[in-house]
């Protein structure tokens, strides 16, 4: 059956699912948390180290068929997810699925794994490389599934994944399992991500290279959840764990775009004393700061939180007092990671904090402005950021439907076109955010907003600012590169997109090799 | 239009397209590499195979490698390359001969 936003839906995989029914649609639904089976250390015990990581997953008891996960805080730098699951492999152990909040180039020695049956299933809120073109061709052998960061939070805390073992990278831990995102030599800052999987799952092993003195604190997982601590030579690659500050754009175009970003949310009644904020970390995101700040000066106001994965120029604005707290689920520069350590106002927070639907209210709730990137955006403001043009999975949900649910105003920003590629199309090859929680467009080629925005419209209208509609600026795309052909693919599903509640927005098919 | 020797046109560069035309003996076969091949590979051949058409080429080999250019810069890169590759030095008869 077709969902809200009109995809369709084979009718196999709504036996134990629900068919996306809009945004809110499940809003004030009540469940019973599941919990993790614990087992007591009641006799005093001076350290939780394992021996080696291969002691560790034998003494958590990991059989065939079990449930491992991990976190991506270390990004493209990580090295965990390839050291445990090398001595899975070297046990024998087969038929596992990876919960990971994000797999990526770093992971390419899984897709092995994917093939050989020792990896049979995968829940992630990213995928890209060699792992992303095994799923794409069908290798694994269950239907992945990928989730926004705060659907991932909910799917573990309202029990739709079991984790048996979280295997949790952690630059700092001490002999018991206080474990933090800060210091030691593979910096991170936080450990959001993985603050869940250490609440529900049944062994909770810390990984880390930097043994601290007891008590490690203040925790970011803490001890009382930890069953073993491995000591390895290393976590992670520094320099691809926490890029060089990347440097603000200078392309016109990404400027011209930003400013008009600015231009849009100036237009709004939310731009006022005490707004929150969040932006992408893509290069005409980051560039809203440059306008922003300026004026904000004029106005005289202050932005009370900015939230996200965080990057220099967020920590620039707090240093100037512009922005009075940054609650940071993610780092994704040096920059980040210095200003949690350092800076009083800025907060670590859980993933289930940041966005999970489904708790009590998360902070993204509370946004007033996000500013995102898109690869695809459709006439009805769908947005596509997991599948590339060619029909192969090289994205991440991440929090983009997350942030552009909760948000009263979502601007999503990006080129009328990437080389060839038109960016706003008839229809998006995969819906990642649907266009429900989608308010306004920015492109090179006009402004946009979504019609269900009537109150925006006559806002922005009001301060003169141009608009275009979605279609015609769709039209104009087509103008310059042409109408694309559909992408071709096989029958056989090979991942499902979650919305954030859990119910299906979308899904992904086997790619068929393209015959001219 | 006779192919009387190999000729490239264009480049590498993104957005680009770079064309290599050589003597056939039989025909023309196009072989066609791009970064956009899943969504524009059928319009990429037929806007080739249509300039060739235009400039009466009967035979040729066409190897075409594409970085994301646009139909117009297909169009021009393939008739440089068949120009090249029919002997002229200067004076290119842009468009094809008048008819």
């Amino acid at each position: 059956m077709k969902n809200a936003i009109g995809r369709e839906i084979p009718d196999e995989l709504l036996v134990n699912a629900e068919p996306y029914k809009g945004n809110y649609a499940l809003d004030g639904v009540e469940y019973t948390k599941p919990g993790p089976t614990v087992r007591a250390s009641i006799k005093p015990q001076e350290s939780k180290i394992a021996g080696s990581l291969r002691d560790a997953i034998v003494q958590c008891g990991l059989k065939d068929g079990m449930t491992v996960s991990f976190h991506h805080h270390l990004r493209d730098g990580d090295y965990v997810i390839n050291l445990v699951m090398k001595e899975i492999e070297a046990l024998g152990i087969r038929d596992l699925t990876i919960a990971a909040s994000s797999v990526g180039t770093a992971h390419d020695p899984v897709a092995k794994m994917i093939e050989d049956g020792v990896v049979t299933g995968l829940q992630t809120s990213g995928i890209r490389g060699r792992m992303g073109e095994a799923v794409s061709n069908g290798k694994l052998r269950t239907t992945a599934i990928l989730r926004s960061h705060g659907g991932r939070v909910r799917a573990i805390e309202q029990g739709e994944v079991h984790i048996d073992i979280a295997f949790i990278g952690a630059p700092t831990s001490d002999e018991y399992g206080n474990a933090r995102g800060t210091g030691g030599k593979s910096d991170c800052g936080v450990l959001s991500y993985a603050m869940v999987d250490a609440k529900y799952a049944d062994k909770v092993v810390i990984v880390t290279d930097t043994l601290m003195d007891f008590p490690n604190f203040p925790p970011s997982i803490e001890a009382v959840d930890v069953d073993y601590v491995v000591v390895v030579d290393s976590i992670g690659e520094p320099k691809k764990i926490a890029s060089q500050a990347a440097r603000m754009s200078q392309d016109p175009r990404d400027l011209m775009m930003a400013e008009n970003c600015v231009r849009v949310m100036a237009a709004t009644p939310y731009f006022k004393d005490g707004y929150s904020f969040q932006a992408g970390a893509g290069g005409p995101s980051l560039a809203v700061y440059r306008f922003l700040e300026p004026l904000m000066i004029e106005r005289k106001i202050k932005m009370r939180w900015a939230i996200g994965g965080i990057t220099q120029p967020t920590v620039d604005l707090l240093n100037k007092g512009l922005i009075q707290c940054v609650v940071d689920a993610q780092d994704f520069d040096i920059g980040a990671v210095r200003s949690v350590h350092e800076n009083p106002n800025h907060y670590e927070i859980s993933t289930s904090q940041y966005a999970n639907p489904m708790n009590k209210g998360a902070f993204v709730n509370k946004l007033d402005f996000v500013i995102l990137a898109a690869l695809e955006i459709d006439t009805d403001f769908n947005v596509n950021v997991v599948t590339g043009s060619d029909g192969i999975l090289r994205g991440a949900p991440g929090g983009h439907p997350d942030a552009s649910a909760g948000a009263k105003c979502t601007i999503i920003v990006t080129p009328l076109v990437r080389g060839r590629i038109p960016t706003v199309c008839e229809r998006v090859v995969t819906v990642t955010t649907p266009g429900d929680s989608v308010d306004v467009l920015v492109t090179d080629y006009g402004i946009a907003v979504n019609p269900a925005r009537q109150d925006l419209i006559e806002a922005l209208s009001a301060h003169k600012i141009p608009l275009s509609t979605i279609d015609a600026l769709k039209d104009k795309a087509y103008s310059m590169v042409g109408r694309p052909d559909d992408l071709e693919f096989f029958d056989r599903i090979v991942a499902i997109v979650e919305a954030r509640d859990g119910t299906i927005l979308d899904i992904v098919r086997q790619i068929k090799p393209y015959e001219l | 239009m006779e192919v009387v020797k190999t000729a490239i046109a264009g480049t590498l560069e993104s957005s680009d397209v770079q064309i290599t035309i050589e003597p056939n003996g039989n025909g023309t076969a196009v072989d066609i590499s791009s970064i956009v091949l899943n969504q524009y590979g059928r319009q990429i051949k037929a806007i080739v195979l249509d300039t060739l058409n235009t400039l009466g080429v009967k035979s040729a080999k066409v190897t075409v490698v594409d970085k994301g250019a646009l139909d117009c810069t297909i169009k021009a890169r393939t008739e440089c390359a068949v120009y090249r590759a029919a002997g002229f030095a200067e004076s290119f008869p842009w468009g094809g001969e008048k008819q």
